[in-house]
């Protein structure tokens, strides 16, 4: 067999021409997996140094959910007894609107430059191209938090930084996260994509919206974490399967690129 | 070259009956091509003819509507992976990011590629293409002509057995031009097969084995360079391309 492969020191055994993983379809399974998971850390490297030097996607988030808390802040003037009935809302609509122009700006780098074409020119799963734009997303909506959450807690007077509503934003960030990737995948190449993102968006995270609102209320009434459980396992629930989906479907979504 | 079990040579790019149709206009019919292992090929053609199309369905970006495509005897169909790792392409977009440093892009697409030796790797394609000094400076700071020689870099970066250049000179002067020339000459010793779209008549007369001229989306032309000089490459040019 005389089979030319691109002989640029390859890091894959066949291609190399050397046996490295002993045979088997265990060490098939973890040498694929070592690959796939190279592929995704060089792809997130690339999009957290890009952002670390434009800061794009924080700052345009950052600024937009500070303002919309202070907005609300004014807009509702709270009793104590209705904390409960409004914050939730508003902390999740703050998270959710200002996560959405973070999502929008996720694929611009790609789009603008023509590299999405690049990528897919390379010989990577396709899905590690989803999974490192995921990871990328849940990192700055999760920076974003960081700030907008104590915000929020001062601005409405409310003991927020509990474990329980930490665990529930961090389950809707994620929810939020797995299908905002795709549907900004899907938005960028749109002639209104600055429209298109949410109005493709948010009808679909309905549930994970309900369910994080309630589950946030409930905590921040004081109730324990137990009765909160089933919004926390619609959230799960969610998470789950929209994380499943979007890793299957993203190929197709990014197969027409450009 | 040969395919598994030394059947025999095989094409480095076979087409049979190529045809892109996007809506009701057809960008391609029935291309029938074969470049061999090492060939140069450039193809001409007026804007609209399909080179690009053409170039971008070798790439494996685009499916064609019908006919087929292999590379090294093998169709993207079921190998997809293992014929991204061969080629090279240089595009309209260089597919840089314009944040990150020259030898920042490389080395994430070195990652992308698999490279195991990166940074020999994209030092020596720095050199190459005359960019060693500008190494760290970011892409939005770089001439056109300088980041379509950083393209260029990053299509050869991991070695590819095919090289696929769009119109590599367009947008460039005449000094960055001379050094795509330069640049494809150098490749005539490495025995990498090269297909080459442009307008540019004399780079595919001086630097190019075949030619084939593409008009309304039809091969109008195919043949070797046998020597030919432009005047002779023009007067074929007018008559089956620009003429259709």
């Amino acid at each position: 067999m005389e089979q030319q492969l691109s002989p640029a020191a390859i890091d894959e055994p066949a291609a190399r021409g050397a046996v490295v993983a002993p045979p088997g379809v265990v060490a098939r399974t973890v040498h694929g997996l070592n690959r796939y998971l190279r592929e995704v850390g060089a792809l997130l490297w690339k999009d957290l140094l890009i952002e670390l030097r434009t800061r794009d996607a924080f700052v345009s988030m950052l600024v937009f959910g500070v303002l919309s808390l202070t907005v609300f802040n004014f807009a509702f003037e709270l009793r104590a007894d209705s904390v409960a009935l409004v914050a939730p809302g508003v902390l999740w609509v703050a998270i959710l609107f200002a996560g959405t122009l973070g999502l929008g700006r996720s694929f611009s780098h790609e789009r603008e430059r023509g590299s999405m074409e690049g990528l897919l020119l390379c010989p990577v799963d396709r899905s590690s191209i989803y999974v490192a734009k995921l990871l990328a997303n849940i990192v700055f909506i999760v920076a974003a938090e960081v700030v907008l959450v104590p915000v929020f807690g001062s601005f409405f007077d409310v003991s927020i930084l509990k474990p329980g509503i930490v665990a529930v934003i961090i389950l809707g960030t994620i929810g939020f996260a797995a299908v905002g990737t795709v549907f900004a995948a899907m938005a960028v190449n749109t002639r209104a994509r600055e429209v298109m993102l949410p109005i493709l968006l948010l009808p679909i995270l309905l549930p994970l919206i309900i369910a994080s609102v309630k589950a946030t209320g409930l905590l921040i009434d004081g109730e324990p974490w137990s009765a909160t459980w089933a919004w926390v396992n619609l959230l799960i629930v969610f998470d789950v399967v929209y994380l499943v989906v979007s890793f299957l479907v993203f190929e197709y979504v990014i197969e027409d690129w450009g | 070259m040969t395919i598994d079990g030394g059947v025999g040579p095989v094409p480095a790019v076979k087409l049979e009956g190529v045809g892109k149709r996007f809506g009701r206009t057809n960008a391609l019919r029935g291309i029938d091509l074969e470049v061999w292992p090492g060939e140069r090929l450039a193809v001409f053609g007026p804007n609209g003819s399909g080179k690009t199309t053409l170039l971008r369905i070798l790439a494996g970006l685009t499916r064609p509507s019908q006919g087929s495509v292999s590379i090294d005897g093998l169709e993207y169909r079921n190998n997809g992976r293992s014929l991204r790792r061969r080629i090279g392409v240089v595009a309209h977009h260089p597919y840089l990011y314009e944040d990150l440093t020259a030898e920042e892009n490389l080395q994430f697409y070195g990652r992308m590629f698999g490279l195991a030796e990166i940074q020999p790797r994209v030092d020596d394609v720095l050199r190459r293409v005359g960019m060693e000094r500008r190494r760290r400076d970011r892409v939005r700071t770089l001439s056109r002509g300088m980041q379509q020689r950083l393209a260029i870099a990053r299509a050869i970066l991991h070695d590819p057995d095919l090289l696929l250049l769009d119109e590599p000179d367009t947008g460039l002067d005449q000094e960055m031009s001379a050094r795509i020339g330069e640049f494809l000459e150098d490749e005539r010793g490495r025995r990498r097969t090269v297909v080459l779209t442009t307008h540019n008549l004399r780079l595919g007369v001086e630097h190019c084995d075949r030619f084939m001229i593409l008009a309304r989306g039809r091969a109008a032309y195919q043949g070797r360079n046998d020597g030919r000089d432009l005047a002779q490459l023009e007067e074929l040019y007018w008559r089956h391309g620009a003429a259709a």
